[in-house]
């Protein structure tokens, strides 16, 4: 494991943090219905998007799921409008026509993510065409869940990708469950990454959720992937901590046991990388991720509702 | 020398790689074999692999390939070897490239080429006519020339469109349509209709193949002294509903004609469109004549059954002329 300067775990954990409360935010607020969409928090998972996105360039692009706030903020996406998304008004990032599920953030090369399970995949590795073309070396790092592995365009996109020499890194977030469904129910092995590196594509399995590995491991493979070697797989493992949908926990249902939350909830990255930092330092970074995330509530929260007169404007160019 | 439908897409698509270095092809078997039906043959000798590139079996990853690349300023035409394999890329077209301009004010300036339509014995999965698929998604265009004129000129204009548009061939127009088409370059507008025949008793309005049932069933009605107007619709997504309004107040009398299948068919919509626009010029029922309720059937006899033709076409005629 490479050190790291404090500079760097500082900028982790802010991205870290600054994922985290916004979700419990989101959370906090949503019983009141002032926000509109359907949300799929990643409160537990944001380690994932961090440390990729750490890894990434600025002109890198990144492919969120639907379940997409964490990579939109971790890429640099603007906090302001992805809550004015949520509140579904004119100033969201899609204009209040996409809600949680379609944020983008096209002057951060954060691609539109997109609700069905495992769509954004084939149109990622269109920007890697696109990229590969263009030949700076710029990547596109597309995100995944285990759900998506089980759609059949997941295998014509490793295929076509590697065939291809893509340009795109694929990072699986496996948080074990596609909805409520555990993998057991639904893989006929474990084994992805032996699956994934029988399409030539070097795979890669992280079961710790451990940022600064994740971090890591994307670095390295980037490297390769802008040396010209094609396409690289993660298998992040994580655990979504709450409910598929919506702001509460859902131990309850009968689909899972807090049990299995423990283990997650002791190697949080948010809280141990935290408590490695200098308590004043930490403290600057809570106070200001706080100030950032009051003052996109407040924005969103006194934002115009988009004009009934634009409810057919964009559907085509002209 | 005359021009076949075929060789006017192929002429249309080889123009705009040369007019524009962002065009590129992508589909499965274009490259080296030229296509399914040798619409690019040539090309990747032309054009290299880079612009001419060569897809697995993938419809739904070809298309959202096309998607992203359109998305970062490309302007990609993918092949589907047949439209009755675009079922497989459904969700690509249909999701997300015809929502990504209302969702984020992204342009998708990608053509899907969908060679569609019965009358070469394909059976079930090589013969279909599935334009209403799509017809009924906003942020699509739907194109379906009938000439080699028009395949030439809107194949060059859904290249340049910064929409998603599907562009239906039809198959047994590929080699039996030829004209002569004009030396300097041309382009056909999207979004409207075109007068095929004049006439002033009533008006055949249709589109694709069924343009050419229409003008020879009219061929034969002029010989009874029935004067039959034609309307070739040529982009179904925008509808051109000025041309088609305009013919009804000329002639007052409407067949709607199509080789799609029956229920929720085109003709479903211009009649409604009719109607909400002009039902006082009407001086008798809508009619329409299309294909029945099923599945495109393989044997030739039961194909023939199928399809409308000139002689279904002129019996409906002769009745709506009498009423």
């Amino acid at each position: 494991m490479p050190a790291y300067p404090a500079p760097d775990l500082v900028r982790l954990y802010r991205a870290l943090r600054l994922i985290r409360r916004s979700e419990e935010e989101i959370a906090r607020i949503y019983p009141t219905d002032k926000i509109k969409s359907p949300v799929h928090l990643s409160i537990g998972q944001e380690a994932v998007s961090v440390g990729v996105c750490d890894a990434l360039r600025a002109d890198d692009f990144v492919s969120p799921t639907y379940r997409c706030h964490a990579a939109y903020l971790a890429k640099g996406g603007d906090l302001k409008a992805m809550f004015a998304e949520l509140y579904g008004k004119a100033s969201g990032c899609a204009r209040g026509r996409g809600g949680s599920m379609h944020m983008i953030g096209l002057d951060h090369n954060i691609i539109g993510a997109s609700a069905v399970v495992g769509t954004t995949v084939p149109v990622a590795l269109g920007y890697a065409l696109a990229l590969k073309r263009e030949g700076k070396g710029r990547v596109v790092a597309l995100f995944l869940g285990d759900g998506a592995t089980e759609e059949g365009v997941f295998y014509e996109s490793l295929n076509f990708a590697s065939l291809h020499r893509l340009p795109a890194l694929f990072v699986c977030e496996n948080n074990f469950y596609a909805i409520h469904a555990p993998l057991a129910k639904r893989w006929a092995t474990a084994r992805l990454c032996e699956r994934v590196a029988t399409f030539g594509i070097p795979a890669h399995m992280i079961p710790q959720s451990d940022v600064l590995e994740i971090r890591s491991k994307a670095a390295e493979c980037l490297e390769a992937i802008r040396a010209g070697a094609g396409p690289a797989f993660l298998e992040c493992h994580t655990y979504r901590w709450r409910e598929h949908v919506g702001p509460g926990e859902d131990y309850d249902f009968g689909y899972r046991n807090r049990d299995e939350l423990r283990p997650w909830q002791d190697k949080d990255a948010v809280s141990t990388l935290g408590a490695s930092l200098d308590p004043g330092e930490r403290a600057r970074v809570d106070a200001a991720v706080e100030a950032e995330i009051a003052a996109a509530i407040e924005a969103a929260e006194q934002a115009e509702w988009p004009d009934t007169r634009e409810l057919h404007n964009y559907v085509y160019a002209d | 020398m005359p021009t076949t439908y075929l060789e006017a897409i192929r002429e249309g698509l080889w123009e705009e790689m040369e007019r524009d270095p962002d065009v590129f092809l992508i589909g499965e078997d274009i490259g080296v074999y030229g296509g399914a039906f040798k619409v690019t043959a040539g090309f990747i000798e032309h054009f290299g692999a880079r612009r001419v590139v060569d897809t697995p079996i993938s419809e739904s990853g070809i298309v959202g390939a096309a998607i992203g690349a359109g998305l970062m300023g490309l302007r990609p035409v993918a092949e589907m070897q047949f439209a009755d394999f675009i079922s497989c890329g459904f969700d690509q077209i249909v999701n997300f490239a015809a929502k990504c301009r209302y969702r984020w004010n992204a342009a998708v300036p990608m053509v899907v080429r969908a060679p569609s339509g019965g009358g070469i014995h394909g059976g079930p999965f090589h013969s279909q006519n599935p334009e209403m698929w799509f017809v009924k998604t906003p942020g699509l265009k739907v194109i379906c020339p009938a000439t080699a004129y028009d395949a030439k000129g809107l194949i060059k204009s859904a290249v340049r469109d910064n929409d998603p548009v599907i562009f239906f061939e039809h198959k047994a127009l590929y080699r039996r349509i030829k004209e002569d088409l004009p030396a300097e370059e041309f382009t056909v507008p999207i979004g409207k209709a075109r007068v095929a025949r004049q006439g002033r008793d009533l008006s055949i309005i249709t589109y694709g193949a069924m343009v050419w049932v229409a003008l020879e069933a009219a061929e034969t009605l002029a010989a009874e002294g029935i004067e039959v107007e034609v309307i070739d619709l040529r982009t179904l997504l925008p509808l051109d509903r000025d041309t088609v309004c305009e013919s009804v107040k000329k002639t007052a009398k409407v067949l709607l004609l199509h080789e799609d299948t029956r229920t929720a068919g085109m003709a479903g919509e211009l009649a409604i469109t009719i109607t909400e626009t002009v039902f006082e010029h009407l001086d008798a029922p809508i009619v329409r004549v299309t294909a029945p309720d099923t599945p495109v059937p393989f044997s030739p006899p039961l194909e023939e059954a199928f399809l409308p033709n000139a002689a279904k076409v002129i019996e409906k005629a002769r009745w709506l002329h009498r009423y």
